[in-house]
C-alpha cells in the first residue's frame, strides 16, 4: 500500500497575526514556519495506515528550499521519504497550480492508494488543494474524514463528520482523503526521527523533472487572482457585565441578552 | 566561529518547546499551587527519549550532545521551573557520574534504566553539617563488613529523592579523614533502612520535591562503588562541573519566560495614555534583560560546547552558573516591576518564577562558592 502526505509550510498559528498584508502577498515571512497544524492530522494518519497496512510513506510539499524543514518535521515523525516540489515557474501558483503540481509528483513517486491531505492550510485557508488534487488524479475525492475504517480489495471506508452527524462512506482507490483534527492526536518527534531528519537529504523536483510545461503553472495558470489582500479590521467587541440579585435572574438576564443578539 | 546550531540541536529545541507549550507550561501554576509532582509530562519525556538524552546510546540514551541537553533544560525551565529542575537532576546529577564513573555492569544495571525514564535518579551529597564543605563536614559513613557496605548518617536536600529509584551518596569510607576518605555509592531508594521525610516546605519549585532522608544500616554489595574507592570528593566536583551547566540552563529558561511575559504585558498595559511598552524606563528595563539573557544563555551554550569539544570546562561551568542565575534573579526581579502591583499577585507567572529562580544561585554550589571556583582557575591554584 501506498500513501503520500501533502504538506504546506505555513506561519505559526501564534503567529498569524503578526503577519502583514505584504508579507502574505510577496511569501517573504518572517513569522516562525512550521509545518501547517492541519497537515500534522494527516502525516499522523499516513504513519497510523502505514502500521495498519504495510507500505511506504512519502511526503511531499510545493514551497522554497526553507520549506524542507516542514518535509524535516514529517521525517523526525516518522515518514521515511520526503520530496520538494520548486521552480521558478511555480511562484503565484493557486489552488488549481499546486494541485497541477503535486498531481504530477505523484505521478512521478508511482502508483499511489491513498493521497492525505490537512483539511485546509492555516494561511490560504482555501481548501481546495485536495479537491483539484483528486481531479488531475482522477482519484476519488473524500473530505472531512474523521476515521478511516478499512482499506482492502481496491477500496476504502472511511467516516466523514458532517454538520447533521457522522456518514460512513465507502469507495474505490485511489483516493484522496483530506482529514479533520478529530482523527487523530498527531505525535511527537522522536528524537531518533530528528537526528534522521537532521541527515536527510530532500530531492528538488523541478518542472522539467515533472513533464509540466509552464502554461499549466505559476502565476499566468492561476485561475484565481489576488487582486487585493488586507488585514480585516479588528472585531469591535465590549464587555457587558451581568450581575442580579440572585442566581438564577443574573442567568435569565443572561438567556434574554443571548436570545436577544440571536445567540441562542 | 559559527554561533548556529546544528540542524539537531534545532530540532531538539522545536520538540522540546512544543511538549513544553502542550503539556509543561499548561500546568506549571496548578504544579506550584499543589506541589504535586509533574508525573504527566515527564512520561512523554521518557518516552521521547529525553529523559537519556546525553547518554550515549548503548546505555539507553538517546546520545545527544550536552549543548543540546543544556537548551532542553532551558526551554522546560522555559515552562515549568520545578519539572526543569527534576529532569536537570536526574540528567545532570544522577545519569552523568554513572556514566563517567560507572563500570559497564553498573551503567547496564542503574545507568539504562534512568536513561529510558523506566525511573528518576539523585545525588545525596548534603547533610545538616555539610554544604559547601563537603570534605570536612560529610559524616555519612559507609563501612565495608563482609561483601557489603553498611551506610549509617543522613542526607539532606536530595531533589527527586523519594521519587527517584537510584541515587548516588556521597560516603566517608575512611574514618581518618583528608580528601582522600569520601566516596561515591550507588544504592537503590527500595534498599532496606532508607527513609526518606517529607518534602522540605520551600519558597518555590513546589513540584520538585526535595527531602532529607536518614539511613539506617543500609547494605548494598561492594560492587556498588561508584568509581574509585576516596575519590568520592573528585568525582561529586567533577559531577558538580556538568550538573552546574543545567542550572545555568535552567536560569536562562526562567529569565526569559519571565521576560516573555513581562514584554507582553507591557505592549498591553496602558499609563498616561499609551502602552507602557512606550515609555522609556520600561524600555531601558526590556532592552537590559533581553541583553542580559543572551550573554547568559551563549555563556551557557560555552560552556556546554567545551564539555563536548573534551575540552576543561570547569571555570566556564562555574562562570555560566554565577552569571545565568543572578542575571535571571534580576530578570525576574525587572519583570515584577515592570508588571507592577499584578507582578506580586499569583494571577501572573512571573512571581512564581521568581521563586523558582532563586534556588538556582544556592543548589549545586552557591554563588559564593561558584566565584571561589573561577578566582583559584583565574589565579592559577587549580
Amino acid at each position: 500500500m501506498n500513501f503520500v502526505v501533502c504538506v504546506k509550510q505555513t506561519p505559526d498559528t501564534a503567529e498569524l497575526p503578526k503577519i502583514s498584508a505584504a508579507e502574505a502577498v510577496s511569501g517573504d515571512i518572517k513569522a516562525t514556519l512550521v509545518l501547517n497544524p492541519w497537515d500534522e492530522f494527516a502525516v499522523e494518519e499516513a504513519l497510523l495506515l502505514q502500521d495498519r497496512f504495510g507500505g511506504d510513506v512519502t511526503v511531499m510539499t510545493v514551497g522554497p528550499q526553507r520549506a524542507t524543514e516542514a518535509l524535516k518535521d514529517a521525517i523526525a515523525r516518522g515518514v521515511q521519504k520526503a520530496v520538494l516540489l520548486d521552480d521558478p515557474a511555480f511562484a503565484g501558483s493557486d489552488a488549481w497550480g499546486t494541485a497541477a503540481i503535486l498531481a504530477a509528483a505523484i505521478r512521478k513517486n508511482g502508483p499511489v492508494d491513498v493521497v492525505l491531505t490537512g483539511k485546509m492550510s492555516v494561511d490560504g485557508n482555501s481548501g481546495l488543494v485536495a479537491p483539484g488534487l483528486a481531479r488531475k488524479l482522477g482519484a476519488t475525492l473524500l473530505t472531512q474524514v474523521v476515521k478511516i475504517v478499512d482499506i482492502s480489495g481496491g477500496r476504502i471506508t472511511v467516516e466523514r463528520q458532517l454538520e447533521e452527524g457522522r456518514e460512513t462512506v465507502t469507495a474505490t482507490l485511489p483516493a484522496v482523503v483530506s482529514v479533520s483534527k478529530e482523527i487523530n492526536e498527531p505525535r511527537y518527534p522522536s528524537f531518533m526521527g530528528i537526528r534522521k531528519a537532521a541527515k536527510a537529504v530532500i530531492p528538488t523536483w523541478k518542472l522539467s523533472d515533472l513533464g509540466l510545461s509552464p502554461s499549466e503553472v505559476g502565476a499566468a495558470a492561476a485561475k484565481a487572482q489576488w487582486t487585493d489582500v488586507r488585514k480585516p479590521p479588528a472585531r469591535a467587541s465590549q464587555v457587558v457585565m451581568i450581575k442580579e440579585a440572585t442566581v438564577e435572574a443574573t442567568a435569565a438576564k443572561l438567556a434574554d441578552l443571548l436570545m436577544a443578539e440571536k445567540v441562542i | 566561529m559559527d554561533f548556529r546550531l546544528t540542524e539537531e540541536q534545532e530540532g531538539i529545541r522545536r520538540l522540546v518547546r512544543d511538549l513544553v507549550e502542550r503539556e509543561v507550561k499548561p500546568l506549571a501554576a496548578h504544579t506550584d499551587e499543589t506541589g504535586e509532582f509533574p508525573w504527566g509530562p515527564l512520561r512523554t519525556m521518557a518516552k521521547l527519549g529525553l529523559l537519556g538524552l546525553n547518554i550515549p546510546e548503548e546505555y539507553g540514551g538517546a546520545g545527544a550532545d550536552h549543548v543540546s541537553a543544556a537548551i532542553m533544560i532551558e526551554e522546560i525551565g522555559r515552562g515549568c521551573g520545578s519539572t526543569g529542575l527534576i529532569v536537570a537532576a536526574h540528567l545532570g546529577l544522577a545519569c552523568g557520574p554513572l556514566n563517567r564513573f560507572g563500570t559497564e555492569e553498573q551503567k547496564r544495571r542503574f545507568l539504562v534504566p534512568l536513561a529510558r525514564g523506566e525511573g528518576l535518579g539523585c545525588l545525596g551529597l548534603t547533610e545538616p553539617g555539610a554544604g559547601s564543605d563537603l570534605a570536612g563536614g560529610v559524616r555519612t559513613f559507609a563501612e565495608k563488613r563482609g561483601d557489603s557496605w553498611v551506610i549509617n548518617g543522613s542526607k539532606m536536600w536530595l531533589t527527586n529523592g523519594a521519587e527517584a529509584k537510584t541515587a548516588i551518596l556521597l560516603c566517608r569510607t575512611d574514618k581518618a579523614g583528608g580528601s582522600r576518605s569520601l566516596s561515591q555509592i550507588i544504592v537503590p531508594t527500595d534498599t532496606p533502612g532508607i527513609t526518606f521525610g517529607k518534602p522540605e516546605r520551600k519558597m518555590g519549585l513546589h513540584g520538585s520535591h526535595t527531602y532529607a532522608v536518614s539511613l539506617e544500616n543500609v547494605t548494598v554489595p561492594l560492587e556498588n562503588l561508584l568509581g574509585r574507592e576516596g575519590f568520592g570528593l573528585h568525582q561529586t566536583l567533577e559531577t558538580l562541573d556538568g550538573g552546574r551547566i543545567g542550572i545555568a540552563a535552567l536560569s536562562v529558561g526562567l529569565a526569559q519566560a519571565a521576560f516573555e511575559a513581562a514584554v507582553a504585558y507591557a505592549k498591553e498595559r496602558k499609563t498616561f495614555g499609551k502602552a507602557i511598552a512606550e515609555h522609556q524606563a520600561i524600555q531601558e528595563k526590556i532592552a537590559n534583560m533581553a541583553t542580559a539573557i543572551e550573554a547568559a544563555r551563549w555563556l551557557v551554550y560555552r560552556a556546554a560546547w567545551a564539555r563536548d569539544q573534551g575540552l576543561p570546562y570547569t571555570r566556564l561551568a562555574a562562570q555560566a552558573k554565577l552569571f545565568a542565575t543572578e542575571m535571571a534573579e534580576k530578570v525576574c526581579y525587572d519583570a515584577i516591576q515592570i508588571h507592577g502591583g499584578y507582578g506580586y499577585s499569583r494571577e501572573y507567572p512571573v512571581e512564581r518564577i521568581y521563586r523558582d529562580n532563586r534556588l538556582m544561585a544556592i543548589g549545586e554550589g552557591t554563588s559564593e562558592i561558584q566565584r571561589i571556583v573561577i578566582a583559584r582557575a583565574v589565579l592559577g591554584e587549580r
